[in-house]
Parts: C-alpha cells; sequence; structure tokens
C-alpha cells in the first residue's frame, strides 16, 4: 500500500511456517532475491499474528524494488530482531515523538498503548514531518485521538492552504510534555532530529533513563557478528535497535560516531 | 477575570521582572483581537508592537510575486509574536497573518523600548529573555535548513 509518494507499507502472510510473534520496537531483515537484504522495523500491530507488516522507504536499490512488489510476489523474512519499547511500565504518562518514516517503529508501541490505554495517564504523540504530503497513517491518527490521544503534528513547510502547524518538531516539545516526574518518552526520527529533541527534553528534569530511542541504522548480519552496525560498545542489532537515553549519552555527543 | 499584569507575570518571557516593572509592562498592553485570514504585520511595517497570543495561532510567511507562498513558521498559545520592537531598524521582517481567530495581549514595544533605554537593568532583562526566544528559534533554524526528512542527497 503507498503511503506516501516514496513511503509504503508491505503486508506480508507466511508461506509455511507460522509468523513468529514480536515486540512493538523490533525488526526483520527482508531479502528481496537478486536485489539484496535490508533492515525493516515492524510497523505492524503485535496482536495481530496473522500478517507482518513493515512500512519502508523507497531510497535504495532494494527498497526501490520492493516498493513494485506486487500482490502475490514472495519476500525473505529473517527475524524478529533486536530490543523493544519498554511499555511495560504503567501508570505514567506516555509522550511519543516520531520524525519523518521514524512513526513506523513506534507504530506498534501506538497501537498497543492504544489496546491498553487504560493503563496510561495521558498519552501525547509529536509528529513530524516534511510537508502535509508526506504525513502517513492519517486514518490511525484520527483514531488514536478519538481515544484520548494527544496529538500535535508540525510539517517543516507547507503552502498557505495548509491549517496545522508550521516547524520542526523538536519546538513542540516542552509545550507538549505532561510531567516530567513521571513521563515515558519514545523518540524516533532521523538521528539529528534525535539529538536536538533530546536538547529540549534535557531542559526539563527528566529522567535519562526514562526516555527511550530506537536508532534506525544501517544492519547487515542482526545478529551481532558483522560488526557494521556497532556504536560505540553496542552492536546495535543485538543490544538495540531500542535504547534508553542513559546507555547512548555519551556516544550521541561524538558528532562523526 | 485575569488582568494583564496576572497573564505576563505567568508568562517565562517575563520573569524575574520587579513588581513595579511587571505593573509598566502590563500598561504598555492591550487585548487585541484578529479575525481568520487578517494581516498582523507585512514585511517593512513598523514593529511598535509585538504580542503574547493567548488563543488560536499564525502563520509566517515570506511572499514573493514569482513564487507560490509558503508558510515558514507557526506561532500559537503563550508564544512571544515579533521580536524586531528590539532589534533596530524596528521593522517587521516577514508576513504574519491569522489562521484562525486569534485573541493576543499586544505590547507597545515602542513605549517598552524607551523605558529600556532609561533603565538599563530592565532592559537587560527582557534582552536575556528575548535572546533565549532568538536561540531556540535558531535552533529550529538549523534543524530545519538541514532538511531532515530528506534522504542526504
Amino acid at each position: 500500500m503507498q503511503e506516501t509518494h516514496d513511503v509504503f507499507s508491505l503486508s506480508l502472510s507466511a508461506q509455511s511456517e507460522r509468523i513468529p510473534s514480536f515486540l512493538p520496537g523490533q525488526f526483520n531483515m527482508l531479502y528481496l532475491f537478486g536485489f539484496g537484504e535490508v533492515p525493516i522495523s515492524i510497523s505492524g500491530d503485535p496482536s495481530k499474528q496473522e500478517e507482518l507488516v513493515h512500512t519502508i522507504r523507497a531510497v535504495g536499490a532494494v527498497t526501490k524494488a520492493m516498493q513494485k512488489l506486487k500482490k502475490g510476489d514472495e519476500v525473505g523474512v529473517r527475524g524478529p530482531f533486536g530490543t523493544h519499547w519498554p511499555l511495560s511500565k504503567k501508570d505514567c504518562d506516555v509522550l511519543v515523538i516520531a520524525g519523518g518514516v521514524g512513526l513506523a517503529p513506534l507504530r506498534p508501541a501506538l497501537l498497543y498503548l492504544a489496546t491498553h490505554r487504560k493503563d496510561y495517564k495521558t498519552i501525547t504523540l509529536l509528529y513530524g514531518a516534511r510537508s502535509p504530503d508526506d504525513l502517513f497513517y492519517k486514518q490511525e491518527i484520527q483514531e488514536w485521538e478519538e481515544l484520548g490521544f494527544t496529538v500535535k503534528i508540525s510539517v517543516d513547510r507547507a503552502d498557505v492552504s495548509w491549517r496545522g502547524s508550521v516547524g520542526v518538531i523538536t519546538t513542540l516539545i516542552n509545550k507538549h510534555l505532561p510531567c516530567p516526574q513521571n513521563t515515558l518518552v519514545l523518540l524516533c526520527g532521523p538521528e539529528i532530529m534525535i539529538k536536538f529533541a533530546l536538547h529540549e527534553l534535557m531542559r526539563t528534569k527528566i529522567d535519562p533513563r526514562e526516555i527511550y530511542i530506537s536508532m534506525e541504522r544501517n544492519m547487515q548480519c542482526a545478529v551481532g557478528f558483522c560488526g557494521h552496525c556497532q556504536y560505540g560498545p553496542y552492536f546495535l542489532c543485538k543490544d538495540g535497535p531500542v535504547f534508553s537515553y542513559e546507555q547512548l549519552q555519551t556516544w550521541l555527543t561524538i558528532e562523526q560516531l | 477575570m485575569k488582568t494583564i499584569a496576572d497573564i505576563l507575570r505567568e508568562h517565562s518571557f517575563f520573569d524575574g521582572l520587579s513588581p513595579e516593572d511587571l505593573t509598566f509592562v502590563a500598561g504598555c498592553g492591550k487585548n487585541v483581537h484578529f479575525l481568520e485570514g487578517e494581516v498582523i504585520a507585512s514585511p517593512g511595517d513598523p514593529a511598535n508592537e509585538f504580542y503574547l497570543i493567548r488563543e488560536g495561532h499564525v502563520a509566517i510567511s515570506l511572499n514573493n510575486p514569482s513564487r507560490k507562498p509558503f508558510i515558514l513558521q507557526t506561532l500559537g498559545v503563550n508564544e512571544i509574536l515579533g521580536l524586531s520592537w528590539l532589534i533596530p531598524p524596528y521593522q517587521w521582517t516577514v508576513s504574519v497573518r491569522a489562521q484562525c481567530s486569534i485573541r493576543a495581549i499586544a505590547i507597545d514595544g515602542a513605549c517598552l523600548r524607551q523605558k529600556c533605554e532609561k533603565d538599563p537593568c530592565l532592559g537587560f532583562k527582557l534582552m536575556k529573555h528575548l535572546v533565549q526566544v532568538m536561540a531556540m528559534r535558531e535552533d529550529a533554524i538549523w534543524l530545519h535548513l538541514f532538511d531532515v526528512y530528506g534522504n542526504g542527497k
């Protein structure tokens, strides 16, 4: 399903084995015969075992080829791999900050929060995109608002017909941060946006151990052997992709890492 | 019902002002209302007022006849609209239009500017807050220019 001009969702059903269950935040290695293999976060509903959904941005050879897949075409799947969003913490406020296609790895967490709405206090989603045409999951966002989520969307640029917010998403953080003492923050998006968002979050009294980030970088083996995803002392495929800010605090300051 | 002084007292932009200074600033303020679509400022207009938005949001844009107009930024509730009142040549550089019905407190920047010239202590306090707002907006501009959602090409 085409979500925007360069973002699409693939819904996969298993041909032989059962689809393995996954936790929000985990990823699969998807391989397309003749093109290659890429790590893609799972963006589907963790409670629905009959299909596996991945939302993908077409940027390289493999993902551009995947964008042309039709119903019935085959894709190889290895996984799920990696760590997950820490949703077992209850009775807290939750702030979800998503930049661009970073909303995709957060979608399973948002679906889980929606299903378990009464276990949490306020749930706020801040979603940033380049322009109104780059927004996706619009129907679900509306459903989450109807469930009582506070949703604030901001785009970087828009023409005068846009009636929403224009500005980088980080400018909304301090305005919509619930009580810093009891807030769980889930953050995913371009790394520079993550760094600026953390800069804003650290201006409040929020505990770095309650901020979780998904590091969406290139991975190859996905099992901690090849070293391509090494980040400081961590392998993003095995020790991540979801980390607490406390784990990454030192390494995020190293510009060329 | 809250007075203008009450509203300003609660806003971080006026933190640290003495009760007398706050009373003076409140005296420079008045409640204003703009209708949806109304132009609040245009480039080149004298920046004699700045605004504390209480309800609604505004769109800041730059317009050029040869290009489709687009919105650079929006500002909403509790944000300060207008920084040029304290910086020469005290002129608006952008277009500002109400995206919906706006309630705001308009503060006479020209009067406040003269008071700051005579009272450097007050001027310094306001300049400190202004610089913080400008620093945050500058960070936002860097991020905007970086085009974080681009594909790196």
